[in-house]
């Protein structure tokens, strides 16, 4: 490993769940969880050279809502902080890039969000195009819907294929403790549920769940004190489409496909996908160009727990830790931020 | 201290007027509209984009060539809407798709007015159906409807020429806000008359109102504390402004008031006296509500007003600036 490489050493989430109490500046929910992710390596908040947060206003109904969370850091004296207003994956790119300045040696990156304050659906029509599409607040299933329809219509998947992804992450989601949605259910019974937005059945939607996430980077001689097997970022790139949905391929996935190229995905052996509805999973795999022998989102995934904004960030700290189980020698994950996968971060990593 | 209550929660509405200025290829787009007439911009591939683009998504080139589509088109995809969302184009159940209109190589994102769903179906052609009065927007198009089932449309208002400038989208999103445990107990407390603070447990200031964290060392404030309704103005500025929603003729004082035995200070009126006469350091003392107007929020003291003792010194409050 050069200098400049940086390793993911550590991960803590928050229980995926429908409605937290809380506030939705995510202070009870994320003081837990940089405790945990502390816990053990000798590391105080106080040591965290640079910390990088992804939340959104929209969620929480206020402005700046990002602000209010520092206090879980203990933000006085001054620390070295930033935020995206998009899921913190980003918020670890920006991290990354911050640790391979050799400006700082660790960064603790961390999203959240209260989905339940308000209504999900119609808060997500804000990410839309402001002029000529979210004046009639398309809702985020019916946009993905549509996106359903184009890959149903043009043979790319079944709805029974994807009843079978539902059925593999709840299944999967049993042994995630932290997981909102889990259990064995067959695929026949799934196709016989009702439609919620035709073509989307409930088991084809993520649910709707409040959360919070955070992982700890690191340089490479910190990574190596801090974990025995640390997971190597070998890859990291993420892309944008257009923000016209109708002008794009919503069949396919070309900002995952150039991301994914660009990370060198090849050979992955565990992917973290992060595909809030079940027929993006099998978008994503295509895009990615993930086979049969690769192992997909042994966590559960997406659709068995969703908090916005960390439900990204929660793919790489879950693939990381099937590197450092020693599980898997390379892994990938995945984040999309945006409607119908118009946004995408691909973070390969290496034992 | 343990919390036994359930924390306060209460509705939030959040709204805004959205007004945006749409640029030369945006506002003839929008322009058209209010004709009744729905135009495309030709990319550089010569492809036509429905809504308009300023930009080529491939090239990135500026455009700025308006074409006039039809206002029947095919529809590539569809899913549906059983229960409609506040805001959305139709009241009752309905499909909403991409549609490509007669001339126009992408697609535009819309609601089709078809009653169940085995009307809808990829493929199917649909006709816009105009909005009684057009303004200019994307919702001059009301809907779309199975040609089968389109209406004969009206002509254009006769005042439709001037060009369309800008646009206004109303958002309105509601939400259910909850205060945190700590600072639930602080509102309870107001309700009571009585000022709620809590001390951090690792460094021993005292917040009011109580954090959920505290911001030196990021852990739950515990021990509750109750203040006196006196202290000092640590800094203030006179409001000589009027502006929306004010409640108080201009000109008036707000302060940044310090209660005796606090380790910070929020923000509140100062009234009782000239504005010119507040300063830093000077002792205040609360003016509550008479008791039947009290409720969770600390408008239960109407203002603070100068108890006429001595002056702070400079140094007693210096670390709370």
């Amino acid at each position: 490993m050069t200098e400049s490489d940086v390793a993911v050493v550590g991960f803590a989430q928050a229980p995926n769940v429908r409605a937290t109490h809380g506030t939705t500046n995510g202070v009870e929910m994320l003081v837990p969880v940089f405790d945990e992710l502390l816990d053990g390596t000798g590391l105080s908040k106080k040591d965290i050279g640079f910390w990088c947060s992804g939340s959104s206003d929209y969620l929480a109904g206020r402005a700046f809502s990002f602000i209010a969370a520092i206090d879980a850091i203990g933000a006085f004296p001054p620390i070295n902080e930033s935020h995206v207003e998009m899921d913190a994956a980003w918020a670890l790119f920006e991290a990354w890039v911050k640790i391979r300045t050799g400006e700082v040696d660790t960064a603790l990156v961390y999203g959240f969000g209260k989905s339940s304050a308000g209504d999900l659906r119609r808060t997500l029509a804000m990410q839309l195009d402001p002029y000529f599409v979210a004046p009639l607040w398309p809702d985020s299933v019916a946009v993905a819907g549509l996106q359903a329809r184009l890959g149903l219509d043009s043979g790319l998947f079944s709805e029974q294929q994807m009843a079978q992804v539902a059925a593999r992450s709840r299944a999967d989601a049993q042994r995630n403790p932290n997981a909102q949605v889990s259990g064995e259910v067959q695929v026949s019974d799934l196709l016989e549920r009702p439609y919620v937005a035709d073509p989307l059945r409930a088991h084809d939607c993520a649910p709707i769940t409040d959360g919070a996430s955070a992982v700890l980077l690191a340089s490479a001689d910190r990574a190596r004190e801090l974990r025995a097997r640390p997971a190597w970022i070998t890859g990291l790139e993420h892309r944008v489409e257009s923000a016209q949905l109708g002008g794009r391929d919503l069949t396919a996935s070309p900002s995952t496909s150039d991301a994914a190229s660009a990370a060198d995905a090849t050979g992955v052996e565990v992917a973290e996908l992060h595909a809030p509805f079940s027929h993006q999973e099998i978008l994503l795999r295509t895009a990615i160009g993930l086979g049969e022998s690769t192992r997909i989102n042994p966590s559960g995934g997406a659709l068995c727990g969703n908090p916005m904004f960390a439900a990204g960030l929660s793919r790489i700290g879950e693939a990381a830790s099937r590197v450092w189980s020693g599980e898997a020698g390379k892994v990938l994950a995945h984040a999309t931020s945006g409607p119908a996968l118009q946004q995408n971060l691909v973070c390969v990593m290496e034992g | 201290m343990t919390e036994t209550s359930e924390p306060l929660s209460a509705p939030l509405e959040v709204g805004f007027d959205y007004t945006r200025s749409l640029g030369s290829v945006l506002g003839r787009f929008a322009t058209a509209l209010r004709q009744r007439r729905i135009t495309g911009v030709r990319g550089s591939d010569g492809r036509v984009h429905v809504p308009a683009v300023e930009y080529d998504p491939l090239t990135f080139e500026p455009l700025d060539e308006l074409v006039d589509v039809g206002s029947d088109g095919t529809v590539l995809s569809w899913s549906w809407t059983p229960q409609p969302l506040e805001g959305q184009p139709l009241r009752h159940a309905f499909g909403w798709a991409l549609i490509r209109l007669d001339g126009a190589d992408t697609a535009l994102l819309h609601a089709v007015d078809a009653g169940t769903p085995d009307r809808m179906r990829t493929g199917m052609r649909v006709r816009a159906r105009w909005a009684a009065e057009p303004v200019g927007g994307i919702r001059d198009i009301a809907c779309f409807d199975p040609v089968e089932d389109a209406a004969q449309q009206a002509p254009a208002p006769a005042d439709s020429d001037e060009p369309v400038t800008k646009l206004t989208t109303p958002i309105h999103l509601h939400y259910r806000h909850s205060a945190s445990p700590e600072e639930s107990r602080y509102l309870r407390g107001l309700a009571e008359g009585r000022l709620l603070g809590q001390r951090c447990p690792a460094c021993g200031k005292v917040y009011i109102p109580p954090r959920g964290a505290c911001p030196t060392d990021g852990v739950p404030t515990e021990e509750e504390v109750e203040l006196p309704d006196t202290g000092i103005v640590t800094t203030f500025c006179i409001v000589n402004v009027p502006f929306l929603g004010q409640r108080i003729q201009p000109p008036y004082v707000a302060a940044y008031v310090l209660l005796d035995g606090a380790d910070i200070a929020f923000l509140h009126l100062v009234l009782g006296c000239a504005a010119e006469d507040v300063r830093m350091g000077m002792r205040v003392r609360a003016e509550w509500k008479p008791r039947a107007e009290w409720d969770t929020t600390l408008q239960n003291i109407d203002h603070f007003t100068p108890s006429g003792e001595p002056d702070a010194p400079y140094k007693s409050y210096a670390h709370h600036l």
